[in-house]
């Protein structure tokens, strides 16, 4: 296990941070159509990915995993908050976007809907390098050369349209043409989520592979624990647009600190005929995020729940181990929670 | 006399690419009160066996032939107002979306209400108290008002509960699930497979149970039978399939199921993809991605052979042919 998070000389440097990322969509109704709420998709998401490191983001519909993609790629505008990519901060307006979306590229859950269908696979690839100025000849090349590398023969591919593929081969022309622009960082929003199993670990063992060669760093988004288990370094929980949890890999896995990151774990299936659930770990839907509960947005499910949760909303304490952090009462220090641990006295 | 038995099942659409052989010759028996999971991927065909069941496939382009009873009636020769009649006190239909499964125009309590009295002499406040009593009985908070409900008023899971309310209103000795938990966030999705399990127990009713997901199959399953281009390959009890699976496609899967224990090996992948129905190939239709493949797998397909105890599977490196030691 590699603590990403441990202070050493070797440490890579951060080549993602965000800052304190909120989106909240508007909701309009009523007689005069005025603004009657907001859905509070991404509601103060902070984070870091270091070079070379996979950031699993895991967590169920609604929670803001998708919407905080979107954010880093500005596919829409964040509300607030601060995104840098290698250092600098992203500019606004068309040159920094560009600049950007060099460094970073995203691929999506669906693999046709994110394909032009007019487009043959050849001017797929090539679009993104022809519009950052990489001449046409040279753009072509490129896209017969990453198809290759993902595993497409470039000679029965490069004119076919994204009809003419199956789901896992158009999943890996959307990886070809992320990759077309050399980014840094490659986004995955459930990359592998629609694919048959078998299909699956194909693409897994794909992805796995250029990581390797072209020294990638993945932000890994998936609502399902055992593919984010097997890609990540670090994973970050999320629910109702907040951060819940986030740190090492197996230290999440094996010694989750934050109640709803441990009903999610135990709510996968077991994988043995012998060890079946009897009890469900949580009771009820996801609230919506619409009306999130005040104070903990997690209290309303929470067996753990007491009065201070329902009153102040936790921040992201340092737990345990080394980079484990959870946003829990029960974690704070003289937070006023029963099982929290006391303020030793001075 | 098993309550379903399915006996030698072809069907075949006409589609715009020619004629895809969707079901290849599938023979299955579900015992009364036995959960059978039909594990497959995307287009091997374990939904269109459970809309067969239903006479749910469109009859101007399918071709059916072979035989399915349940309960004693010979399902593919009723006409549609036989099947109608049996369509809930008989067997009954779940789906992966149930916002499609309900009319948005009517409240859910309107169609449950509604649904008993298609079936059941009663009069109209006794199929309203057995609509509640489903309500309180799928777990559905604030019951009452939750009848007079549209669909789209309730989340995801409560609608897949109101779903299963509705589908056992007239107390069948059948369930279909289709992938009634796939679009369901893994907190919820295993609230609604503790629920099934244990309304099945319950009511003593027999589940078919489809789903692509190894991991609901084993936390449901009494028997499993794994599906692959139209035809069963493999079949056995949950443990037996689970521990020993037999046939390369099964082992196949299961290696290729990611868990957090293989972190850092890399994936075992079956290589290819599932065979293009329109063209299948005579042989095995696993043959082109098997790694342990001989000349005889691409000649014949092959026979369903025995594994272990109740436990089957169609490959010629199986153990003995099944129809010898029977």
């Amino acid at each position: 296990m590699t603590d990403t998070t441990a202070t050493s000389t070797e440490r890579p440097p951060v080549l993602l941070q965000v800052d304190d990322l909120k989106k909240h969509f508007p909701i309009f109704g009523g007689a005069l159509n005025r603004q009657v709420g907001a859905v509070q998709a991404v509601d103060g998401v902070s984070f870091e990915v270091r070079r070379g490191e996979t950031l699993g983001i895991v967590g169920e519909s609604g929670c803001g995993k998708s919407t905080t993609a979107k954010l880093l790629m500005h596919l829409i505008e964040p509300d607030a908050g601060a995104i840098s990519v290698g250092g600098e901060e992203v500019r606004r307006g068309r040159r920094g976007l560009r600049e950007m979306r060099r460094r970073m590229q995203m691929v999506f859950q669906d693999s046709y809907a994110s394909l032009n269908p007019r487009l043959t696979i050849e001017d797929t690839i090539a679009f993104g390098p022809k519009v950052h100025g990489v001449p046409v000849k040279v753009a072509k090349q490129r896209a017969r050369d990453f198809l290759a590398k993902v595993g497409l023969d470039p000679n029965s591919f490069i004119r076919r349209y994204p009809h003419e593929l199956s789901g896992g081969q158009r999943q890996r022309v959307n990886i070809a043409r992320a990759l077309a622009l050399e980014p840094d960082i490659v986004i995955l929003d459930e990359a592998v989520s629609a694919l048959d199993k078998s299909v699956e670990a194909q693409v897994l063992n794909l992805l796995m592979d250029l990581k390797r060669d072209f020294d990638l760093t993945y932000l890994f988004i998936s609502h399902d624990l055992n593919v984010v288990h097997y890609v990540s370094d670090r994973v970050l929980v999320m629910y109702l647009g907040k951060v819940v949890e986030v740190g090492p890999v197996e230290m999440l896995y094996t010694a989750s600190q934050h109640p709803y990151t441990r009903a999610l774990l135990s709510a996968m299936p077991a994988m043995d005929p012998d060890k079946r659930a009897t009890e469900p770990p949580l009771a009820g839907d996801p609230p919506n995020p619409i009306n999130p509960p005040p104070g903990c947005r997690f209290h309303t499910r929470c067996v753990h729940a007491e009065e201070v949760c329902k009153l102040k909303e936790p921040f992201l304490t340092r737990v345990a181990g080394e980079g484990h952090f959870s946003a829990c009462h029960m974690a704070i220090e003289g937070s006023g929670h029963s099982q929290a641990p006391q303020r030793v006295a001075a | 006399m098993s309550l379903v038995e399915i006996e030698n099942l072809h069907v075949s659409f006409r589609t715009d690419e020619g004629t895809a052989n969707v079901i290849n010759g599938v023979d299955l028996e579900v015992e009364p009160g036995e959960v059978v999971c039909i594990l497959g991927e995307s287009g091997s065909g374990k939904s269109v066996t459970l809309r067969a069941l239903m006479q749910l496939l469109p009859k101007r382009r399918t071709t059916i032939s072979g035989r399915i009873r349940v309960a004693e009636h010979d399902i593919l020769s009723l006409d549609e107002r036989k099947m109608a009649d049996l369509r809930g006190p008989t067997v009954a239909m779940i789906f992966q979306e149930p916002m499609t499964a309900f009319d948005p125009v009517f409240t859910v309590g309107t169609q449950i209400v509604e649904t008993i009295k298609r079936h059941e002499k009663i009069s109209e406040r006794e199929a309203e108290a057995r609509a509640l009593e489903l309500f309180e009985r799928v777990r559905i908070p604030s019951p009452k008002a939750r009848l007079k409900n549209y669909p789209f008023e309730m989340s995801g899971g409560m609608r897949q509960r109101a779903m299963i309310a509705l589908a056992l209103s007239c107390r069948p000795s059948l369930l279909l699930a289709d992938e009634p938990t796939t679009a369901l966030d893994a907190t919820v999705q295993i609230q609604i497979l503790l629920l099934l399990r244990e309304l099945q127990q319950e009511l003593g009713m027999a589940i078919m149970f489809v789903t692509h997901d190894i991991g609901v199959a084993v936390e449901v399953g009494d028997r499993i039978a794994v599906m692959y281009a139209g035809r069963f390959v493999e079949m056995g009890s949950t443990r037996e399939v689970f521990s020993r699976p037999a046939h390369p496609y099964t082992k196949g899967l299961m290696a290729s199921t990611v868990h957090g224990d293989m972190k850092g090996q890399r994936m075992k992948a079956i290589d290819g993809s599932p065979p293009d129905l329109t063209r299948l190939l005579p042989g095995c239709a696993f043959e082109p991605r098997c790694g342990e493949r001989i000349p005889v797998c691409r000649q014949v397909v092959p026979a369903i052979r025995t594994a272990g105890p109740g436990h089957t599977a169609a490959c010629v490196h199986v153990g003995a042919p099944a129809k010898e030691l029977a």
